[in-house]
């Protein structure tokens, strides 16, 4: 049961991944793009995470990529033309996308972590919930939980501060 | 499912985010392929995370969606910034600063 879970929340991931890369029409690759952020989603509560995963659905989700789903439409989804300004990228691309991840599969799997293929250990029922979460967030890493919330509040500010209509730009 | 599998998925995907990033002109989906590539080290620490057993790991998966909306926000109001003044939204043809 868990692996066909797993092997369906993959595929729709691997689906949204490259639905993203490959449509041509922007609002279509956000479109792809959710339905990665849910597969993720599913994966993550295969992990153990609900937490994270419901943040991920939450926020993601559904508040950022309404973010995109709105910028998107703003500015026209118009396709972009398919000329080749580097010769040859759309073929290199792919070759190195490739090699990236033996790259990465040989550095990860290569390592001497035996722990890698196990389950894991067994851990108790309030594994990754949000009260375990937001006591470490609170107590251990307090300075990167106000870190982030110090820079939340000047991206918010940038972004005004660059999209907002002055008089004379 | 051995963790190995979730690792394996994650630099998967990491790699068709960094494929998409080479081979797509439009900041628009320059951004979504970013947040693919965001959203595979995310699949990572949380992987790592269920691996040792403790929730340190989901603690950084949840720093890295700040960061990742904070660049979300940034990146959107440049795109917005460059719609308005009417210049091309085709990374190629935005290439004034490249020296």
């Amino acid at each position: 049961m868990e692996a066909v879970l797993f092997f369906a929340a993959a595929l729709g991931a691997l689906g949204g991944a490259i639905g993203v890369v490959a449509l041509r029409n922007p609002f279509y690759g956000v479109l792809a793009l959710i339905v990665h952020l849910f597969s993720l989603a599913v994966l993550f509560l295969l992990l153990e995470s609900a937490f994270v995963a419901a943040a991920q659905v939450v926020v993601y989700a559904g508040a950022v990529m309404v973010l995109y789903a709105f910028v998107v439409a703003y500015v026209g989804g118009e396709t972009e033309p398919a000329f080749d300004p580097i010769p040859g990228q759309r073929f290199l691309a792919p070759l190195l996308g490739a090699a990236l991840f033996v790259e990465l599969s040989i550095a990860v799997l290569g390592s001497s972590l035996t722990a890698l293929s196990t389950q894991g250990p067994e851990v108790q029922a309030g594994f990754g919930d949000p009260a375990g979460i937001g006591k470490l967030l609170l107590e251990r890493f307090l300075l990167p939980f106000e870190a982030s919330s110090i820079l939340l509040l000047l991206a918010a500010v940038g972004a005004v501060v660059l999209a907002g209509r002055r008089g004379e730009a | 499912m051995n963790v190995e599998w979730y690792v394996v998925l994650s630099s998967l995907l990491f790699a068709v985010g960094a494929m998409g990033i080479l081979v797509r002109r439009s900041p628009i989906v320059i951004l979504l392929c970013l947040e693919l590539m965001l959203n595979a080290g995310n699949l990572a620490l949380v992987a790592f995370s269920r691996m040792v057993g403790n929730q340190q790991g989901q603690v950084f998966a949840i720093v890295v969606m700040v960061v990742a909306a904070c660049e979300v926000v940034v990146g959107l109001g440049l795109i917005v910034a460059l719609f308005r003044r009417k210049l091309p939204l085709d990374v190629d043809a935005l290439r004034e600063l490249r020296g």
